[in-house]
């Protein structure tokens, strides 16, 4: 039932609102509405009991096992709310006067030496405020810096075909045109291919590494020879940094910026769909370009930069300094983890994605790239099954919902058919990890004796699966009693 | 686990890296801090920044946040969930998203909304590039000098290597945009119509949205959604309403936090809702003919469409519109109402209190919701210095973004504020503008 279907007319929170209505003498009528926004009127025990019936409805990593690759949902630790939310972080106003937020400040400061470190970059903006924004940021460096060398032939950007959809749709929002660099039979670039690519009118290549396939890119060091050679730039995707984090670092592959995502390596809460935090680091000859405002400090004193530090900055790409709160979960995290945790963190993200492809491998399940080493994760290609049982890979997803695991990342990459894409995390224990492959394996033995459970799950949901094509043909996306306006 | 894999150590699994990439020690990176010392450093730094009584807004509102709604929104079932992939494990998530769309929709009179953008800043961009696609012919845009000096920035810094031309609109003396500026303008996408202004002044959207649907442009609505319990809705703005309506969702529920994670939203007439950027949730059914929601037209977005997407979004800011909604549900259009009255209200006490003083004078004559700007016959920045000192933060100094206008801050007093704080304000301010040491002397107050 929909909050607005408990409505009762003038029900309310009274303690919630001012006591009365305020003086509003000073506004003329005509800018007045005159309809009352439909609302709901519920009493505070409705709301409190509706959302949190509603919150029950949800998978999360409180809650289940959820090896969504390329998300890398991770347990978020709840100190890093609790502190990020103390009060004095919490009131304090974003345009008030640095005098008053010194404290804030520095652990801005110190997040983005910490993220310098670890991505072996000369300078961090932590200003966007998610990865995709992160990305925009790093390709839109790319122009400047090509547009400041007057080297204006540069039109492409270089994309590999495993890449995420965002960095296609990023190039083309900072005017560029993209090309396609083809994967090899092992998961790594065509080297061949992106020789004949490059030239005169390559801007730049974004590259993910490990790349989505869940493979390390073997060739990272040519491939950064081959596009700087051309006078093109290297952008790191930095989706799959768990991976590496405090092992491998994106600055000294070679990469000349790149974007992280907070909300992943960093552990920062997924939030049923963002807030995020897509920091950029970049090396000497993008640190001009730096989004601005980031955080300079002078003998302990902290303040921003603003467009007098950074005349060559590419702009602000948010209202104020970026999802303050997302990153301060970020540092506190960084402080819990340190130095040697760092490492640690691709330790067991790699153990446990090793670990269980390696046992479904054993149990004769197929491997999209059975010769490589996984990465933090895997994929694992259902082609097989679906020819023989007509169960696919989206069929298992649902399966596993019934079996009280969030389904893995499917049919994505796309170059792979049938395929999930599973990471499992470091913070997920080895029972857990078990009792998924345990699942999966029996789903794929129910598929050979009875096809048509798997077919029409999930059964135990709040909902079975639901009817895409209406949503999209018979759109409904606001409640409302009256027609549409 | 080792032995699964076939390995002897931890090492091995890192063995396709090229060797002489590996990272050496973190040097930069601190040591671990047990949870106990996190927490000391933490609140060490929360503590020097102490608590200041606010008076700024300037697109980020202090309001009252009833209790529940953040001990709901940090339940681990919507904090620590993602993007409802798997619509059948995310109803949860799916149901609010679809109430809040509800809910802004109904706000703004318009037919549809999405389920947020990262901020208002960046959603205005967004809304520009939506409606040059929507508009298909022209690829230029009025953008009032009125609409937060922020705001232009981030629109053009997102949309400058679109071919986008942005061409700026004054503000007249009364701190509006007249229609008649507007209606001299021809080849024109959308022009954007802030309601109420960067500088709280009630804009003529009635006049402006029908100058420029005149000139064949789209209108984009710039607006905070607490006004919008009070103020008329942009879908009800002239003959034939704003097209577009986008703005900062913070007011509803979300924290001042030092700038975020706040929300973006957007709102569009329903036969836009293809232009639109971002996630939007649909209702259908199942199988069983039971009502549900999923994700629904993504044909527009990054994931499928890739190069050819309307925007390489991919999140929407969840957590925040959870916070939104609840915020909504609790207050009711009723309560959210009495807060938009509220801060007309002390706003208005406060710049009656202010004005009042010598040297100190409203900038501008129009109307405002719950802003004002002063003009002041000092610089601003030592009064600011004066006033932080008594633990007072008093306003946005507009000298920086808007030189024309002298020496001028835009001040705030939402419901929040009480009648002895904006009095306060006016006696430290008094004191201040005359010169008169504080008495006594020694009284300085340090903000605890």
């Amino acid at each position: 039932m929909l909050i607005f279907e408990q409505s009762r007319r003038s029900r309310r929170s009274t303690s919630q609102a001012p006591a009365a209505e305020g003086d509003i003498g000073g506004i003329p009528a005509n800018l007045l509405r005159e309809d009352e926004p439909l609302l709901p009127e519920v009493s505070e025990l409705q709301a409190v009991r509706h959302y949190t019936r509603l919150s029950q409805r949800n998978f999360s990593i409180d809650s289940h096992f959820y090896p969504l690759g390329s998300c890398t949902m991770k347990y978020n630790p709840r100190a890093c709310n609790l502190y990020a939310m103390l009060p004095a972080f919490l009131g304090r106003h974003p345009h008030a006067g640095v005098g008053t937020g010194q404290g804030f400040m520095q652990c801005m400061f110190e997040l983005q030496e910490i993220l310098t470190d670890v991505t072996g970059m000369q300078g961090v903006s932590l200003t966007p405020l998610a990865g995709a924004q992160g990305e925009f940021a790093g390709v839109a460096m790319i122009r400047a810096y090509h547009e400041s060398r007057a080297d204006d032939e540069r039109v492409e950007i270089l994309v590999p075909d495993a890449a995420h959809g965002t960095n296609p749709a990023t190039a083309t929002m900072c005017g560029y045109k993209v090309r396609e660099i083809p994967t090899d039979s092992n998961g790594d670039v065509d080297l061949a291919a992106l020789r004949e690519a490059v030239g005169s009118r390559t801007a730049g290549l974004m590259l993910t590494n490990p790349s989505t396939l869940g493979v390390f890119e073997r060739h990272i060091t040519e491939i950064a020879q081959i596009v700087h050679g051309a006078g093109g730039l290297l952008y790191y995707d930095g989706a799959n940094l768990n991976a590496i984090v405090g092992k491998v670092r994106p600055g000294d592959m070679g990469f000349d910026v790149i974007h992280m995502n907070l909300h992943k390596t960093f552990s920062t809460p997924h939030g049923g769909g963002g807030p995020g935090a897509g920091p950029v680091g970049v090396n000497q000859r993008l640190l001009p370009f730096l989004p601005i405002p980031y955080v300079l400090e002078s003998n302990g004193d902290y303040r921003w930069a603003t467009e007098r530090d950074c005349p060559h900055s590419i702009g602000r790409l948010s209202a104020n300094m970026g999802n303050a709160g997302v990153l301060l979960r970020a540092y506190i995290y960084a402080l819990l983890v340190g130095r040697q945790g760092m490492a640690r963190i691709a330790d067991f993200a790699t153990l446990n994605a090793n670990y269980m492809m390696a046992r479904l491998k054993a149990a004769g399940v197929d491997m999209a790239y059975p010769g490589r080493r996984a990465t933090h994760e895997f994929i694992v290609t259902m082609k097989r099954l679906k020819e023989e049982t007509g169960v696919t890979a989206m069929d298992v997803a649902k399966r596993l919902l019934d079996k009280g695991f969030h389904a893995p990342t499917v049919y994505f990459p796309l170059l792979v058919p049938e395929c999930f894409l599973v990471e499992p995390t470091e913070t997920e224990s080895k029972q857990e990890i078990d009792g998924f492959i345990d699942a999966l394996l029996e789903i794929f033995d129910e598929a050979r004796r009875d096809p048509e459970t798997v077919k029409s799950a999930p059964h135990t949901t709040p909902v079975r699966r639901l009817d895409e094509v209406k949503a999209a043909r018979e759109l409904d996306v606001a409640w409302r009693v009256g027609p549409a306006r | 686990m080792l032995a699964t894999v076939g390995v002897s150590d931890l090492e091995s699994l890192f063995d396709e890296i090229p060797g002489h990439l590996r990272a050496e020690v973190l040097k930069r990176v601190p040591h671990a801090l047990p949870e106990m010392e996190m927490a000391r450093l933490i609140a060490g730094r929360a503590e020097r920044d102490g608590r200041y009584v606010n008076f700024i807004g300037a697109g980020a509102y202090e309001h009252h946040i009833p209790a529940a709604v953040w001990e709901l929104t940090t339940r681990g079932e919507f904090y620590s969930a993602y993007t409802p992939y798997q619509a059948e494990a995310s109803q949860g998530t799916l149901q609010l998203l679809y109430e809040f769309q509800s809910m802004m929709a109904s706000l703004t009179g318009l037919a549809v909304s999405n389920a947020s953008l990262y901020d208002g800043a960046s959603g205005l961009a967004e809304a520009v590039l939506a409606a040059i696609r929507a508009h298909k012919k022209s690829h230029r845009v009025l953008l009032p000098a009125t609409v937060h000096p922020v705001y232009r920035s981030v629109v053009r810094a997102i949309a400058r290597n679109q071919g986008v031309e942005l061409v700026e609109l004054p503000h007249n003396e009364d701190g509006a945009v007249d229609a008649v500026d507007l209606a001299g303008n021809s080849d024109v996408a959308a022009v954007v119509v802030p309601q109420p202004n960067f500088f709280g002044v009630l804009e003529d959207v009635d006049a402006l949205t029908d100058a420029a649907h005149g000139i064949g442009a789209l209108v984009i609505a710039l607006v905070n959604p607490v006004s919008l319990a009070l103020l008329k809705s942009p879908g009800e703005w002239g003959d034939d309403g704003a097209d577009f309506a986008v703005g900062e969702g913070q007011p509803l529920g979300v924290p001042l936090s030092s700038g975020g994670p706040y929300f973006g939203f957007m709102c569009c007439k329903e036969r836009y809702v293809r232009q639109m950027p971002g996630r939007i949730v649909g209702r259908t059914t199942d199988v069983d003919g039971k009502p549900g929601y999923t994700l629904t037209l993504q044909a527009r977005e990054q994931h499928i469409r890739r190069s050819k997407a309307t925007s390489n979004i991919c999140t929407n800011q969840g957590l925040l519109v959870t916070a939104a909604t609840i915020h909504m549900a609790l207050l009711g259009a009723a309560g959210l109402r009495r807060v938009a009255t509220h801060c007309h209200q002390n706003t208005n006490e406060l710049q009656l209190q202010l004005s009042a003083i010598p040297g100190v004078a409203r900038a501008f004559a129009r109307p405002f919701f719950h802003e004002c700007v002063l003009r002041f016959e000092r610089p601003i920045a030592g009064v600011m210095r004066a006033m932080e000192a008594q633990g007072i933060v008093a306003g946005l100094d507009l000298t920086h973004y808007y030189p024309d206008l002298g020496h001028s801050m835009l001040v705030c007093a939402t419901e929040v504020r009480t009648k002895e704080e904006i009095a306060e304000y006016a006696r430290h301010l008094e004191r201040i503008m005359s010169r008169r040491p504080l008495d006594p002397p020694c009284a300085v107050k340090t903000a605890s």
